[in-house]
């Protein structure tokens, strides 16, 4: 029998109809209900990392004020927070929330094309946050080693969560990999068979381009994190020696011989920073699309854009030492990965100079997405460059250990993505449930958290600059100026406020699914497929009864001699949709 | 891990980027005629599972190519500290070996009689293959066992340790791939199911089987050179 393309299957019945509100909202293989069950989770253990930050900003700002904050909380606080921010929220919100959500509505598809996988994918991945919560019970309760999760120090007497809590975590861990490689397959197969016609690679929305190509990069780098992970617990566990050395450990004799924390350190950064771009990619995609479409004009460089995301992938797996610079590496070694980190900046300021370029003589509309997605703009050049001052080693080494370090990740990816985050919530809203979102209330969550998000970073640049330690639980013995300890007790009230202020969104996503105003099918005028379904929230099945059909790239905004301002992929070339882009034009 | 390998993976970055640009050159803010042909979206010559399977053979292969990784780094190390002490492998896992060629051999036949529309061939093949897979993981539980029982045991020795981690990888993935094997066997007694169907599975679960005899090959090669 004859393989009928994705594309050319129109009947919605061969898929899986859910038969009963079990099958429509909890055992749902639709990838727009996956995709909400996948962020609503992603959100609900955010909030967790999020106060978990606030409990340790609330050390550093007053260390003398609660008692109930003891060393042991800090430390655990501070790997659970990292922890969960990189791995159980922005990964999975990205890709299993985003992906799963706009995959096949901006393919032109019906469904992911293993929609059971995908099913089983989120609720591996719920099993994975459940043992992750777990770990916070448990005799001694989460691991307290870092994010990082590096021996011999995280399976050693004294580490907080040294037993119980460290095999919690490398267990969730192996778990989420299980639930993201289930997830991955699907949205690689998907976007590579499932297209609807006329869907070329090259008329993929840059959204589509930056999550298909960061599950490849999580697809190959994760396991790099399982093994590790494995190895881990089996030295915790059954006494092997993959990375734990001979140490005499709290005046008892050593139980290990011989292992290399070294290797462990090379494994983790083989993934730890793939995964950087894993959250990254994703991001740049999404706020491409979010430019093109509140500037309405045409994404600058579309081709470059492309050619960027794919060589910043490539890129992304010969970096991974320059985390490891102060670890006594062969300095040969580390002036080859200092090359390479300083190289992928050329496709990454690429990106940065085509948004900006996007920009330029549009017609910018300063939407809510809008404005997050311009903050991100600011967010992320200044977290790149400050990069540029970690990727050489002799900068790097006296800034390793201080709050220099803090801030930068944390602009560059820790708040620059979820900004886009919150740009792709209020564009992508109405599309998920019909409604708008407050208009007031996103601009207001916008401002505070833009403004805050620098309140709390910026000075964290003069503390690294100082030589304020980062990880240290309270610095009372510790000669700093007395503006240190000021400057942290101003950012502890930044970020307090900045985390009351998610509340407002919050408040907002329940507040507009109720008293939303109707937002129509299309209400950004925006012309990617996703807009174009006959339902708005888009059924089962998403297009009805025949597929569509896609003739023009995804940014036809303020094509010269059309009647509208964009002209939808589905719409093919007429007397008021012209053939041709006005590329290079006043537009 | 060397400064040489690591310019290798930067040049097959490079590569690689290269061949996905040159790929990819489509200028797709000209829109072309309405009356024109239309491309067809999604590749057509391929099922998604083909697809999918090759995909997660990628996965498999990256992560069999980073325990291997460990295993040379802390080879390195060990041999330097003394603690990476060589031990015989169990002889049984030359049978092991054997067994797992005939149940490659056994899935190819089965992959013929798939393409040949032989249902009552395929059938047999099919449960040939898996018994025989079968019999190799039992035979690695017994050079557990063997290797549990003699004097070279010791978690202690990365060696030993390596041994059982990998032997454990491989035959988990086998385990999966019984599994769906367990499916498709079922599936070759209802009549009503599609031959189509049920041909191609065999045709993928061949390309597993060959997959993991090579994996095996190649632990069991490293395992018997270090």
């Amino acid at each position: 029998m004859a393989y009928v393309a994705m594309a050319d299957r129109d009947d919605p019945h061969a898929l899986h109809d859910p038969q009963s509100f079990v099958t429509k909202y909890i055992w749902s293989q639709d990838h727009k209900v996956i995709a909400i069950q996948y962020g609503v989770t992603a959100i609900a253990i955010g909030l967790v990392a999020l106060v978990l930050s606030l409990v340790m900003r609330l050390q550093l700002g007053f260390p003398h004020a609660f008692s109930l904050i003891a060393p042991t909380d800090y430390y655990q606080a501070i790997t659970m927070h990292g922890m969960i921010m990189v791995i159980y929220l922005l990964t999975a919100l990205f890709l299993g929330g985003f992906g799963n959500y706009l995959i096949p509505l901006m393919c032109g598809s019906r469904d992911m094309v293993f929609p059971y996988l995908n099913m089983v994918s989120y609720w591996v991945y719920l099993l994975a946050v459940i043992v992750l919560v777990i770990g916070f019970f448990v005799p001694g309760g989460p691991t307290g080693a870092g994010w990082t999760l590096y021996p011999p120090q995280a399976v050693s007497k004294g580490t907080p969560g040294a037993t119980w809590g460290i095999v919690c975590m490398l267990i969730s861990l192996g778990i989420f990999i299980v639930a993201f490689t289930m997830g991955g397959l699907n949205y690689v197969t998907t976007v590579l068979q499932a297209r609807c016609r006329g869907m070329t690679l090259m008329r993929m929305p840059l959204s589509v381009w930056g999550i298909f190509t960061a599950t490849i990069l999580g697809l190959l780098a994760f396991p790099a994190l399982l093994v590790s992970a494995v190895m881990m617990t089996l030295d915790s566990t059954v006494g092997t020696s993959f990375f734990m050395p001979a140490m005499v450990s709290m005046g008892h004799s050593p139980t290990h011989s011989g292992g290399s924390p070294l290797l462990f350190q090379h494994l983790f950064w083989f993934f730890g920073h793939p995964e950087v771009y894993i959250v990254a990619l994703p991001a740049f995609g999404i706020v491409s699309d979010l430019l093109s479409t509140h500037a309405r004009r045409h994404i600058f460089g579309y081709r470059m854009m492309v050619w960027a995301i794919l060589a910043i992938g490539c890129l992304s797996f010969v970096v991974w030492a320059h985390h490891m610079y102060v670890s006594g590496m062969n300095p040969y070694f580390g002036f080859f990965f200092a090359t390479t980190t300083l190289i992928i900046a050329v496709p990454t300021a690429l990106k940065v100079y085509n948004w900006v370029l996007t920009l330029w003589r549009g017609d910018i509309h300063l939407t809510v997405p809008m404005l997050f997605a311009i903050g991100f703009i600011f967010t992320f050049i200044h977290g790149g460059l400050t990069g540029l001052f970690l990727g050489n080693v002799t900068v790097d080494v006296p800034l390793s250990a201080t709050y220099f370090v803090v801030a930068h990740f944390h602009m560059v990816m820790g708040v620059s993505p979820i900004l886009v985050v919150f740009g792709a919530v209020y564009h992508w809203y109405p599309k998920i449930t019909g409604k708008m979102m407050n208009d007031f209330l996103g601009r207001l969550h916008f401002w505070i958290t833009f403004l805050g998000v620098y309140a709390i970073y910026l000075p964290m640049h003069y503390l690294g600059i100082l030589g304020v330690p980062r990880r240290y639980y309270a610095y009372t013995t510790t000669d700093f100026p007395q503006s240190v300890q000021e400057l942290n007790r101003a950012i502890t009230i930044s970020a307090l406020i900045v985390g009351a202020a998610q509340l407002i969104l919050l408040y907002n996503l329940v507040y507009s699914l109720f008293r939303g105003k109707p937002s129509g099918p299309n209400p950004w005028r925006a012309t990617t497929l996703e807009w174009q379904t006959p339902d708005t929230p888009p059924h089962h099945g998403n297009w009805g009864p025949k597929l569509p059909v896609v003739y023009r790239w995804a940014y036809d905004y303020s094509v010269p001699g059309a009647s509208d301002d964009f002209i939808p992929q589905n719409v093919p070339p007429g007397p008021t949709a012209p053939a041709t882009h006005g590329h290079g034009s006043d537009t | 891990m060397t400064l040489g390998a690591a310019y290798g993976a930067l040049s097959a970055g490079a590569l690689l980027w290269a061949f996905l640009v040159s790929r990819l050159r489509a200028k797709s803010w000209e829109t072309k005629s309405a009356t024109g042909a239309v491309h067809e979206g999604g590749d057509t010559t391929l099922t998604p599972n083909w697809i999918g399977l090759v995909t997660f053979l990628g996965v498999v292969t990256s992560l069999f190519a980073l325990f291997l990784t460990a295993y040379h780094m802390r080879m390195m190390d060990g041999m330097e500290h003394g603690d990476w002490v060589h031990f015989p492998v169990p002889r049984i896992l030359w049978v092991n070996t054997g067994v797992l060629m005939l149940g490659s051999i056994a899935m190819q036949w089965a992959r013929a009689a798939a393409i040949r529309d032989a249902r009552e061939a395929m059938r047999t093949r099919l449960i040939v293959g898996g018994v025989l897979t079968g019999a190799f993981l039992l035979g690695q539980l017994i050079a557990w066992s063997e290797v549990r029982t003699s004097s070279y045991f010791t978690p202690a020795n990365p060696a030993v340790a390596f041994f059982y981690l990998l032997t454990a990888v491989h035959g988990l993935h086998l385990v999966g791939g019984l599994a769906v094997w367990a499916r498709t066997v079922k599936k070759l007694f209802v009549p009503a199911a599609k031959a189509a169907d049920v041909s191609q599975i065999v045709v993928l679960c061949t390309i597993y089987w060959h997959y993991l005899l090579l994996v095996w090959l190649v632990l069991f090669g490293l395992m018997l050179s270090t």
